[in-house]
């Protein structure tokens, strides 16, 4: 932006008065801010590849962690994900159509396309929500290992994944959850899961057909799938039954992965959530005719900066937790 | 007010009339791309899910052949193409929609030259260490820890 006026004059070169690379302060600020902010996230993105690589051979498979779309039953993986990527992409473009509108002055076309990038902002962080909710809440249910590891139930004729829902025999031991009203008050414990490991394992006695898989990928690239005889000694090295996904305890499989995907796909919502408030007070700035008065509409561009470097950094997300 | 803007992508193979359509453009290149990955990773075609090379053997000339080509001998051909894909989406995210083409090389060395030498450094250690504990545990030296 040739906004501010630069003296031709030698002697005023080391004040200011010379301008090398032909950009405002405000804009390089914004710069070097997404440089910095990008090693962050290379940072995060690089340590969730050591910790891949580390359990490369266990590593849980994204296209059968992350297979919903909002209002549809069935499998489908990654459908919802490439939804996600192209609202993304497509406020991206309001954005750069909103910061050439402001090169023209023209204040209405501003104005519209800013609120069409609020509202695909907005559309993307309620779709991250629901994809949290969806992973946190679960699919079919897994048992855990006293060495951590995670064992899921398969149909052997089928090869498909079954619910613990669909096998686990209910009421076999009852055991209500402990409260802190009940007790010592410092002591309580989180939601139990719907089935006690006695009742799983009982149900899977009682179920030939199911078969146990383990979190081991094999030679061609799928989960191992253990035979009926290891599957029933295996089970005894189960201690507690998982459904869903935290921070401690993750029933896609490694654990590691479900703290990255909370960690790096939070930090990034973060980034998109604080984007659509910058760009919800811009819209606002520029409906009471700041830049018009002020004469030049850089401001959309630094902002239009920042979402732009949102939509970059989802790119990389979206190849490393979803693609590759 | 005077703002210049480069209208060729793809090395003056395109051409377009105004900004604006350039912009569409590129959404449209973008879109595609995005398309192609999602496509491929579904299909999950049999002949990219193993290497494209496979690994050297004999003599130093083969290990160093095997350190410089290391993303076409242990990867696989699928996620190298991902990944590659991705960069090129990065490239002109950055470049058109955050329009560094526009401006000084000075400014767009410091901003590309400067995280990619970074974000390559750390990768590599981190990923060659990763794969040092990777082995240390397949060896059996260590069967879990955490």
């Amino acid at each position: 932006m040739d906004t501010t006026v630069t003296t031709e004059t030698q002697g005023k070169v080391w004040d200011g008065g010379n301008e090398p690379l032909k950009a405002s302060y405000g804009k390089m600020m914004m710069w070097f801010f997404l440089v910095s902010d990008a090693l962050t996230f290379s940072g995060f993105l690089a340590a969730y590849g050591f910790s891949r690589f580390k359990f490369i051979e266990t590593w849980p498979i994204a296209d059968e962690v992350f297979t919903h779309v909002p209002f549809f039953h069935g499998n489908y993986p990654m459908y919802y994900v490439a939804f996600m990527t192209f609202i993304l992409i497509m406020s991206s473009v309001t954005m750069v159509l909103a910061v050439d509108a402001g090169h023209k002055m023209k204040k209405n076309s501003v104005i519209w396309y800013m609120f069409l990038t609020v509202i695909g902002g907005a559309i993307f962080v309620g779709s991250q929500a629901w994809e949290w909710a969806t992973f946190i809440q679960g699919d079919y249910g897994a048992l855990e290992t006293k060495g951590g590891r995670i064992l899921q139930f398969v149909d052997a004729n089928t090869g498909k994944r079954v619910a613990l829902d669909d096998f686990a025999k209910a009421g076999h031991g009852e055991r209500v959850e402990h409260e802190r009203k009940n007790g010592v008050w410092f002591f309580s414990e989180g939601t139990l899961p719907t089935y006690t490991v006695n009742e799983v394992v009982e149900g899977f006695k009682a179920h030939s057909n199911v078969l146990i898989r383990t979190e081991t990928i094999n030679e061609e690239g799928e989960k191992t799938v253990l035979s009926r005889e290891d599957s029933l000694k295996k089970l005894g090295s189960a201690t507690m039954v998982v459904e869903g996904a935290n921070l401690i305890h993750n029933e896609y499989g490694s654990r590691l992965f479900a703290d990255f995907f909370f960690f790096i796909t939070g930090f990034h919502g973060f980034h998109v959530f604080s984007g659509v408030i910058i760009n919800i007070i811009i819209f606002f700035n520029v409906i009471i005719g700041t830049y018009e008065r002020r004469g030049h509409y850089e401001m959309v561009e630094k902002v239009g900066l920042y979402w732009h470097f949102v939509d970059l950094v989802w790119v990389f997300v979206f190849t490393f937790f979803y693609l590759v | 007010m005077a703002h210049e803007h480069k209208l060729e992508i793809f090395r003056g193979l395109l051409k377009f009339k105004s900004n604006t359509q350039k912009i569409w453009g590129v959404l449209a290149f973008l879109t595609l791309v995005t398309a192609v990955e999602v496509g491929l990773g579904i299909v999950k075609p049999e002949f990219l899910m193993s290497p494209f090379l496979s690994k050297f053997e004999g003599g130093w000339f083969a290990t160093f052949l095997n350190i410089i080509l290391a993303p076409f001998i242990s990867m696989k051909a699928l996620n190298l193409i991902f990944i590659v894909l991705t960069l090129v989406k990065a490239y002109y995210i950055a470049w058109d929609f955050m329009h560094l083409r526009d401006e000084k090389s000075g400014l767009r060395r410091v901003i590309v030259w400067t995280p990619v030498f970074l974000i390559a450094y750390l990768s590599f250690i981190l990923l060659v260490e990763a794969d040092y504990i990777y082995e240390v545990y397949k060896e059996g030296f260590v069967t879990w820890n955490f």
